[in-house]
């Protein structure tokens, strides 16, 4: 089919011409009065000097085209120039563009753009004063949350038929199995780091064979765990709060709680479930390949060859340390599962509020961890492990 | 239908032309034939219903017409363009000239109501703020929501006020052609009535041509000039609601002489 004229021609320029000859003044408007134009004629019109008083014709005929917009600017000054105590008539109109006036005219109630401001210093005062009622609320909600939560648990480990296994294994697939590659290169590239650096100040004392026990002693109680669990956050911690969250403004989770259904057995207990089967599993992972690194680097520039790096290892990889990092691992887990999951359920609404809350789901999971990671140095410091 | 006009034309270049014209129209979903060598033709002016059984792909139709969707097969011109290899320019002229209505709103949920009917304004052309927000304020009248409404955002609004709203950021550049979806689904009968009126009001006023999908029996009798029944994979009849009560289809007959026809 070949292309025809594109659907709008050229609009001509819309004009107003104001012409003052025996009698009573006339408005004579030509051109096109369209939205395309609009703006020519709201110009062309307020540079008009219309008359203080009197009467005043408005002549329509010689306008070309005509629709909402044009009909409104022509309206608004009517009523402007009535306002200001002028008689003013209409001449040259056809039914049809007499009708779309009075449309118009009917249509004209001013209305808000936006909610209405206040002031700047108010607004983040009042922002600021509800963040922290907020948080504190969250903190308190998320008890309940965990509660709720560990009964389920317990419901699905003492009656086995009530969990959910395709769920679960389907979970772990997502949350740890497809997450191995990333977690590996990760922990890797941080374990040549670590070595690179400690090799560094080490050499300044002659002391470069301990980098060894820096590896070992920084990833597995710290590092191995502290980076897994924060790759863990920002991908699984979003995943599981925009899955929820788009189920909410789906009203899935409605219809689940209608069918007499718990959306906490069906669809947070499966993800928590996961996490903490594997989370130490991704842990160990993370600590091999940390020390993967650092040996590779440490053989590159210590000249710490295999051997001797296995043998040191030996030495530093303590039963106490290992478990340190590992006990942390389902505590992390369920963190994680938790915050991610009670931020989908918050969702509600609108888009935009499941774009907010993933971003806070995952904030508030790397805080947790972090602050969690720090309560446990203290703990274990002072029992002494 | 068209008032005859003594004046030239009320809007830019608005051709006796037919305004839709879809020519051997294809659309597979995989193995499955939706649509097969449809063919349809809307005359400017005129509101045109297009009903059709659940599953028949009157909203596939609807979004093949407006660009969304590639049709496998066929062609579709809208106001003499091809609307899927027409060029970046005309594909935009084409797109201010229409609006469209989508069965829920699809209104921008980070924006107010009176926001979302500027969008358009504000993408393709360049008015003063002032009068910005008196089209705004005009539109939202137009269509019977109050002033209050221009400062909400959509999750503040119910189901009808959401169609509503849709519908005025769908007048926003005072279109040619106005595409419905299901107008009045969801709405309780005084609202779906008025919401009729309101289009029917549309049409006389400002000359608009309307591509209404719906299964709203009411709606075809009150506001739709010509009726067109998408059955067998194409437009099976068209034609004034009289004409298509009388056709010898089973499914015809069954929607308007069935338990909820208005016979």
């Amino acid at each position: 089919m070949a292309v025809k004229a594109s659907p709008a021609s050229v609009p001509e320029v819309p004009g107003c011409e104001l012409i003052r000859g025996q009698g009573i003044p006339v408005l004579r408007l030509g051109g096109t009065w369209t939205v395309a134009t609009a703006r020519e004629a709201d110009r062309s019109l307020k540079s008009t000097a219309w008359p203080g008083r009197g009467a005043l014709t408005l002549d329509i005929s010689g306008v070309q085209g005509l629709d909402t917009t044009g009909a409104w600017l022509i309206h608004r000054t009517n009523s402007g120039l009535r306002a200001q105590g002028l008689k003013t008539v209409y001449t040259g109109l056809t039914p049809q563009r007499r009708r779309l006036l009075e449309q118009v005219g009917r249509s004209t109630e001013p209305c808000d753009i936006v909610p209405a401001r206040r002031s700047y210093i108010l607004v983040m005062l009042d922002g600021i004063g509800r963040g922290i009622c907020q948080a504190g609320r969250l903190a308190w909600q998320i008890v309940g949350f965990l509660g709720r939560v560990l009964t389920c648990l317990a419901r699905g480990l003492l009656n086995p038929r009530r969990l959910r296994t395709t769920s679960i294994v389907h979970h772990m697939e997502q949350v740890g199995l497809n997450a191995v590659p990333i977690v590996l290169l990760i922990q890797f590239l941080i374990g040549v780091v670590l070595a690179y650096m400690g090799a560094q100040q080490l050499l300044q004392f002659g002391a470069q064979v301990y980098v060894v026990d820096l590896l070992t002693i920084g990833i597995l109680r710290e590092l191995g765990i502290l980076l897994t669990a924060v790759i863990i956050a920002g991908r699984s911690g979003s995943a599981f709060t925009a899955q929820i969250g788009s189920m909410m403004l789906n009203e899935e989770v409605d219809a689940m709680r209608s069918m007499g259904v718990d959306p906490v057995e069906l669809l947070v207990v499966p993800r928590v479930m996961a996490l903490l089967l594997t989370m130490p599993l991704l842990v160990f992972l993370a600590n091999l390949a940390g020390l993967a690194g650092g040996g590779l680097m440490t053989w590159l520039v210590l000249d710490i060859t295999p051997p001797t790096f296995i043998a040191r290892l030996r030495d530093a990889f303590t039963v106490g340390n290992f478990t340190v990092g590992m006990i942390k691992a389902p505590f992390f887990a369920l963190v994680i599962g938790l915050i991610g999951c009670h931020q989908g359920f918050r969702v509600a609404g609108s888009s935009e509020s499941l774009g907010r809350l993933t971003t806070e789901a995952v904030v508030q999971a790397l805080f947790s961890v972090i602050v969690l990671d720090a309560l446990f140095a203290i703990f274990f410091s002072n029992i002494g492990l | 239908m068209r008032i005859p006009d003594t004046a030239s034309a009320d809007s830019p270049a608005r051709p006796a032309d037919p305004v839709i014209v879809v020519r051997g129209l294809t659309n597979r979903f995989g193995p499955q034939v939706i649509h097969e060598n449809l063919d349809l033709v809307q005359q400017p002016g005129e509101i045109l219903g297009v009903i059709g059984a659940s599953g028949s792909g009157k909203s596939v139709l609807l979004r093949t017409i407006i660009g969304l969707r590639r049709p496998d097969q066929g062609q579709v011109a809208v106001l003499g363009s091809d609307v899927h290899r027409a060029s970046g320019r005309s594909r935009s002229l084409l797109e201010r000239s229409w609006g469209v209505l989508f069965q829920n709103g699809a209104l921008f949920s980070s924006l107010t109501v009176a926001q979302n009917i500027q969008m358009p304004l504000r993408e393709h052309q360049d008015l003063p703020r002032d009068l910005l927000d008196e089209i705004a304020a005009l539109k939202l009248g137009l269509v019977g929501l109050s002033p209050e409404a221009g400062a909400k955002y959509p999750a503040q609004l119910s189901g009808g006020m959401r169609k509503r709203a849709g519908l005025a950021r769908a007048l926003a550049m005072d279109p040619q052609i106005l595409f419905l979806d299901e107008p009045t689904a969801g709405l309780d009968p005084i609202a779906a009535t008025a919401f009729d009126r309101l289009i029917r009001e549309l049409q006389q006023t400002l000359q608009i041509t309307v591509f209404l999908v719906t299964h709203d029996l009411d709606t075809l009798g009150a506001v739709c000039d010509r009726i067109a029944v998408l059955a067998e994979k194409r437009i099976w009849a068209v034609g004034p609601l009289d004409a298509i009560r009388q056709a010898d289809h089973p499914w015809i007959q069954a929607y308007f002489n069935g338990p909820r026809g208005r016979g």
